[in-house]
């Protein structure tokens, strides 16, 4: 936590292009300790920054380094919970078996999954609220509880840093509140966030860092000092609906 | 038929090819490789009928089956390598190159076949057996390397499950953890080429798809846990296998592909119709009985506010006989289908019958205050809300009412305890 400690997640000079279209053009950002936003239009890359930050899509240029070190030195420090219509929720699997894949790195290729690990997903499920639903398959869940499962999943990866694309994207009001809940017991516990966010309104009360996007990074730093109505209509250009704009801005 | 050992022998190979294939087949859908892997086996036969040709041009036996397979399996992953190039292109879809891929490698297997035919009969001796399966034609020894290639390929299948189960799932974050995709995609498909070639000669190479993919489709039909899946795909696939070749050895005319597919699309379609949960007939079921039980409440909701409309007082039922007519007037309905209705509720003791009359009996009337309970308190709720008019209040809450709990009725009333009044006129339908 000192100072001197190599931010949690670091990007230089990303560039990210799909085909022939540019998406991410030259961003340099370093995520600070606690809980941070990323915000901007829709087709602003905020999604393309944390797939290629993950090595999930290929940059031409620049590097993201976690904790000071490339991912593939961090790995077991970096959680990653992806955009919900990301999978097929009609898998064959259990909210267990899905909060269990997190453990993959720590158990055997073949045979079960051992009971420590077992128990350490459980507790992951029991923290997002889903205990009783472990055995329930995953289709047959609300939407809300699925989020939940996705978030799970990531806790139960026990890292430092974990990377959120959209958690609260389509969730009900309970779920909502599970997942600030457990933001902030993991900022308590002195980890790191660094989530996808669309709605401005709840950015201040949920986040204490922001970064705004649109294809480049239009502005960072904390929630007072960059979340300001300046910043905010030159990331989103004139996109931004007036109504949300009176709300963010300051009284 | 009697048993003798060779047929036992075909009878052990293909079971065990199917079972193969059932837990192959099981991955390969969940991974979405069902299309992939019918271009293995169509691209197989051009592998096929070349081997045979350099084999018979150092005058060896051409029917030998390791360097055909070989040869199978080479061109197979040539097919899926073609798929991946095309693909990367960015010119065209994958579906698109694999029907590209698929048709031309095949093309040119049919085309080097009708070459071979002009040669000497050595040859050519059962090559096109290799198109449709001919398990007659196993030796004991065919069956065995048919057996072992299978049993390799399900050992593989076991060891690598975690694996393969999470790259299904997730593959990005599969990767975030670590886990290399393209090694198991790569695994995956080398399980694909394995099971296709192992299973050309007694299922052939057209039909090979069928056996990996109808295994898998019926089990996905019959359970929710992977475990089970797997072990329901496999047990599916050894006896489509086993029944193909039983069908073949009664009748050789009968090519054993067609005989294992039509056992797999047997099983498939009973699943489909009959499965527990997912299957057609249960889902009809419990549409038809979900709507049965609207249309229930809503005639007995009809037979209590007639009882309110003709001077009983709202929140009781009244004592007199309606007309069957009256309620299907309120309800809009024709008159036959209240008919029917009354019939049933009098059958289950909820109305009494008379005279094309009916009246509430006491369970009936029960059921009656908790119908219009719930329906009010969804007019009530709109209507507090703001969502509604009246009429729209109304028409939505037929919609919505049935299955609110009377405790959820409670919340959204003013005074749980009682029955509100309608806040509309009874009577006919506006």
């Amino acid at each position: 936590m000192s100072a001197a400690a190599p931010p949690p997640l670091e990007i230089r000079g990303l560039t990210v292009a799909y085909g022939e279209r540019p998406v991410l053009w030259d961003v340099t950002w370093a995520a600070p300790q606690g809980l941070t936003a990323i915000v901007g239009p829709n087709g602003a890359g905020k999604s393309t920054l944390i797939k290629a930050a993950l090595g999930l899509i290929p940059a031409l240029s620049g590097e993201a380094r976690f904790f000071g070190r490339p991912l593939d030195e961090a790995r077991m420090r970096v959680g990653y919970l992806p955009q919900r219509a990301s999978v097929d929720w009609d898998f064959p699997a259990t909210a267990l078996d899905v909060v269990c894949m997190a453990r993959y790195p720590r158990m055997n290729w073949w045979g079960r999954v051992p009971r420590r690990e077992r128990d350490a997903a459980a507790a992951a499920l029991a923290e997002v609220g889903l205990s009783d639903l472990a055995g329930r398959q995953i289709g047959r869940l609300s939407g809300g509880q699925q989020q939940r499962v996705f978030l799970a999943r990531a806790l139960a990866q026990d890292a430092d840093l974990y990377l959120m694309d959209e958690p609260f994207a389509a969730v009900d009001a309970a779920t909502e509140q599970a997942i600030v809940a457990v933001l902030r017991r993991i900022a308590a516990s002195g980890r790191n966030v660094v989530a996808v966010h669309h709605d401005l309104s709840t950015v201040p009360d949920y986040f204490a860092h922001v970064l705004l996007l649109n294809g480049r990074a239009v502005a960072a730093g904390p929630v007072a000092e960059a979340f300001t109505p300046t910043n905010i209509a030159a990331a989103y250009g004139g996109r931004l609906n007036l109504l949300e704009h009176a709300s963010v801005a300051p009284a | 038929m009697t048993l003798g050992y060779n047929t036992l022998v075909v009878l052990a190979g293909c079971a065990l090819l199917g079972l193969a294939a059932g837990t192959v087949g099981a991955f390969a859908l969940l991974r979405g490789r069902a299309l992939l892997a019918d271009a293995v086996g169509h691209a197989a036969l051009p592998g096929v009928v070349l081997a045979a040709l350099i084999v018979a041009a150092f005058g060896a036996d051409p029917r030998a089956l390791p360097p055909l397979l070989a040869g199978a399996a080479v061109a197979g992953i040539a097919g899926v390598l073609a798929v991946q190039a095309l693909a990367r292109t960015r010119r065209i879809r994958e579906d698109a190159a694999i029907a590209i891929v698929l048709s031309s490698f095949y093309a040119a297997g049919v085309a080097l076949l009708s070459y071979v035919q002009t040669l000497p009969a050595a040859a050519q001796a059962g090559l096109s057996k290799f198109i449709l399966g001919q398990a007659a034609a196993m030796r004991a020894e065919d069956a065995f390397w048919a057996g072992a290639v299978a049993a390799l390929a399900l050992a593989a299948c076991l060891l690598l499950f975690q694996r393969l189960r999470a790259t299904c799932f997730d593959p990005d974050h599969a990767r975030v953890l670590g886990l290399s995709t393209q090694r198991t995609d790569i695994a995956l498909l080398g399980l694909i080429v394995t099971v296709t070639v192992a299973g050309l000669q007694a299922v052939g190479l057209i039909l090979i798809v069928a056996l990996l993919v109808l295994p898998a489709a019926t089990a996905r039909l019959l359970t929710f846990r992977l475990p089970r899946l797997l072990l329901i795909s496999a047990a599916t696939g050894a006896l489509c296998g086993m029944a193909g070749a039983a069908a073949s050895a009664l009748d050789p005319d009968l090519p054993t592909g067609a005989a294992v597919v039509l056992a797999g699309a047997g099983c498939f379609s009973l699943a489909l119709l009959l499965a527990p949960e997912r299957g057609l007939l249960a889902a009809g079921l419990r549409r038809a009985r979900r709507r049965l039980a609207a249309a229930e409440e809503h005639f007995l909701r009809a037979a209590w506010e007639a009882q309110e409309a003709a001077g009983a007082g709202p929140g009781t039922a009244g004592d007199r006989w309606t007309p069957i007519a009256a309620l299907a007037a309120a309800r809009g309905w024709r008159e036959g289908r209240a008919w029917r209705l009354a019939r049933w509720l009098a059958f289950r003791d909820l109305v009494a019958l008379s005279e094309r009359q009916v009246h509430l009996t006491p369970r009936g009337a029960a059921a009656a205050r908790r119908a219009v309970r719930a329906h009010r308190a969804v007019e009530h709720h709109l209507l507090a809300l703001g969502a509604a008019d009246t009429a729209g209040a109304d028409r939505l809450a037929d919609l919505v009412e049935h299955g609110l709990s009377p405790e959820a009725a409670s919340r959204l009333l003013p005074e749980p305890s009682t029955l509100p009044a309608s806040p509309h006129a009874l009577g006919g339908k506006a």
